[in-house]
């Protein structure tokens, strides 16, 4: 038994790492270690970045390929697919966030890890509809790119 | 409940309208002296090639197919929108785009209603319930009384059929523990119509029992509608739903507890709080583990049992499988059971997901279609094959595995009785 199937949290250990060079360049990391039968991540990627070997395989995403464009971000069903890039001390983070308030941009948010606790915090760097899902980039601390998961929106005194 | 004085009625799916008298009614009904309309002296009666029972997921891709080959379609539904349990769905599907996957349950449905209305070789009779097959030895067709309501009161319509299709889904499983039957106990299905569909929220602060897909999902659900998830706790020794499910939760702080269940629940009028309580690797309580949580909202996602009383009223021929969810009617390639004309489609053939049950109910109309000669055989039966190869592939991977030995079950049970 892997320790997520117990408790819902993967380790960073479960993913593909990318190289310092990929992370930099900015790469979409799928967080979708399971069989299930999906693939629309798969279609939606434009340069055909994302593979599976078949409709239940786990999506592989081949990092040199990648143009971190997002559009997996939106589609993806589990909302399991984030994009990262590093920029010197600062990083880049693009997630799907379903609720509301939706964030506005330039907002300072709490950055959330994989365990739901605080890690840190962000600032909204761009908030874009795909579909009906909002997909938020928040810029944060370098060294959270591959914990940060959520974020949470704070709550204002009206 | 009786409502207007009229017993009987599923206040669940019953409109609301001004000055209306609801009354409990925890006996068998006393016939009404007043207001109700029993009379239906002349019953309106109508022919088809295709009934279909039920307009969720798979009844709506039987009625598109079976239209689509030339038949004849009646489409019956007991709600007053069509698309069963999709129309709660609002989260985005999985499977390939032959499935609408990253489409959203509310969508697929709206999509697929616009194509019923638009079709004319389908007929929908919603707010009607099926409600009994009828031997009718002078004739070729399966005779049905369907009881259509208006209002509270309600009419019945004769239908004959040269096939019908069971598309009736399913009913969410209760667990026994002290308290169960307190207001503030919910199945989670019931949870997701009343916030989904009806707006309403249903409780401040619940406990979560299940964290298959169906406990993980309404969860999430309800946090986003602002209610607080104390916690999800799960008999089985691990996370019975997709990761992925299970991961949104928690980057949003809700723990999972496997290998904990519920064991009663403490209030005298309503759900005050919950006791839940560790399991060992026997599934039993260890005593001492008890620990008292404020809740005033339980929801149960415990699993579904299909719906099959029609089916047996039928006399086909049925049986008890475990992965299949319960008793289920055993039933060909082309989802046909024993009785030749009568097919089933989606939860009710087997407790699955909707992607599947779609699936089911596209080669349930081809094949209710090909019965019913209407349809070029060569031309239709190469539809099925792409169908089945559709389902094999969704079913394919390990989440898969209990509906494959369900249906592989059905299939040992179906040759037994050829």
């Amino acid at each position: 038994m892997k320790p997520y199937e117990r408790t819902g949290v993967l380790s960073v250990n479960d993913l593909k790492i990318p190289s310092e060079k990929q992370l930099e360049k900015g790469v979409a990391i799928t967080e979708c270690v399971q069989e299930i039968p999906c693939n629309p991540c798969v279609d939606s990627c434009p340069v055909d970045a994302i593979s599976m070997n078949d409709i239940n395989a786990p999506p592989v995403v081949d990092y040199n390929k990648c143009i971190a464009c997002g559009q997996c971000v939106g589609v993806c069903p589990g909302l399991a697919i984030f994009v990262v890039k590093k920029q010197n001390e600062k990083g880049l983070l693009t997630l799907p966030y379903e609720f509301l308030p939706v964030p506005k941009k330039d907002e300072v948010v709490e950055t959330i890890d994989r365990d739901g606790e605080q890690i840190g915090e962000g600032v909204i760097k761009r908030v874009k509809k795909q579909g009906k899902t909002i997909v938020v980039t928040v810029e944060l601390d370098a060294k959270d790119l591959m914990n940060a998961r959520h974020i949470k929106v704070r709550e204002k005194d009206e | 409940m009786r409502v207007n004085n009229i017993p009987n009625v599923r206040t669940c799916i019953a409109p609301l309208t001004e000055d209306v008298t609801v009354e409990t009614q925890d006996t068998f009904a006393s016939w009404p002296k007043e207001t109700h309309n029993t009379s239906a002296t002349k019953a309106d009666a109508c022919t088809v090639d295709v009934l279909i029972v039920g307009g969720g997921p798979a009844g709506l891709e039987a009625a598109v197919q079976a239209a689509k080959q030339n038949a004849k379609v009646l489409l019956v539904d007991e709600n007053q929108q069509l698309g069963g349990q999709l129309i709660k769905q609002t989260h985005k599907f999985f499977g390939s785009k032959q499935e609408n996957a990253g489409t959203r349950g509310v969508t697929i449905a709206k999509e697929l209603e616009e194509t019923v209305q638009d079709h004319t070789g389908i007929e929908l009779l919603l707010e009607s319930t099926v409600i009994g097959f009828y031997e009718d030895t002078s004739s070729d067709y399966f005779t049905f009384a369907v009881s259509k309501r208006k209002g509270y009161e309600s009419s019945i319509v004769k239908v004959q059929a040269k096939t019908v299709i069971f598309a009736v889904g399913a009913m969410e499983n209760m667990l026994l523990f002290p308290g169960n039957d307190l207001p503030g106990v919910y199945g989670a299905g019931a949870v997701q119509t009343l916030m989904n569909v009806y707006g309403v929220k249903p409780g401040n602060h619940v406990l979560m029992v299940g964290a298959g897909n169906v406990g993980l999902i309404v969860s999430y659900q309800l946090l986003q509608a602002g209610i607080l998830v104390d916690r999800v706790v799960e008999a089985a020794p691990i996370i019975g739903g997709y990761h992925v499910h299970a991961a949104k939760l928690r980057r949003c702080g809700v723990p999972i507890y496997t290998r904990h269940s519920i064991k009663e629940i403490i209030g005298s009028d309503h759900v005050e709080a919950a006791v839940v309580v560790r399991l060992d690797e026997n599934w039993q309580e260890i005593p001492g583990s008890e620990k008292t949580i404020e809740c005033d909202t339980v929801c149960l996602a415990v699993g579904l049992t299909p719906s099959t009383r029609l089916l047996s009223q039928m006399g086909v021929k049925m049986y008890t499988i475990a992965e299949a969810g319960g008793f289920v009617a055993i039933h060909d390639d082309y989802m046909q059971t024993s009785v030749p004309g009568v097919f089933v489609a989606g939860d009710n053939s087997g407790i699955e997901e909707a992607s599947t049950a779609m699936i089911e109910g596209k080669i349930a109309g081809v094949a209710a279609a090909i019965q019913t000669g209407k349809t070029s055989t060569k031309q239709a039966k190469e539809l099925l094959d792409i169908f089945a190869s559709e389902l094999a592939s969704l079913r394919a991977g390990p989440f898969g595995e209990k509906p494959r030995i369900a249906k592989q079950k059905i299939q040992t049970f179906w040759r037994k009785n050829q």
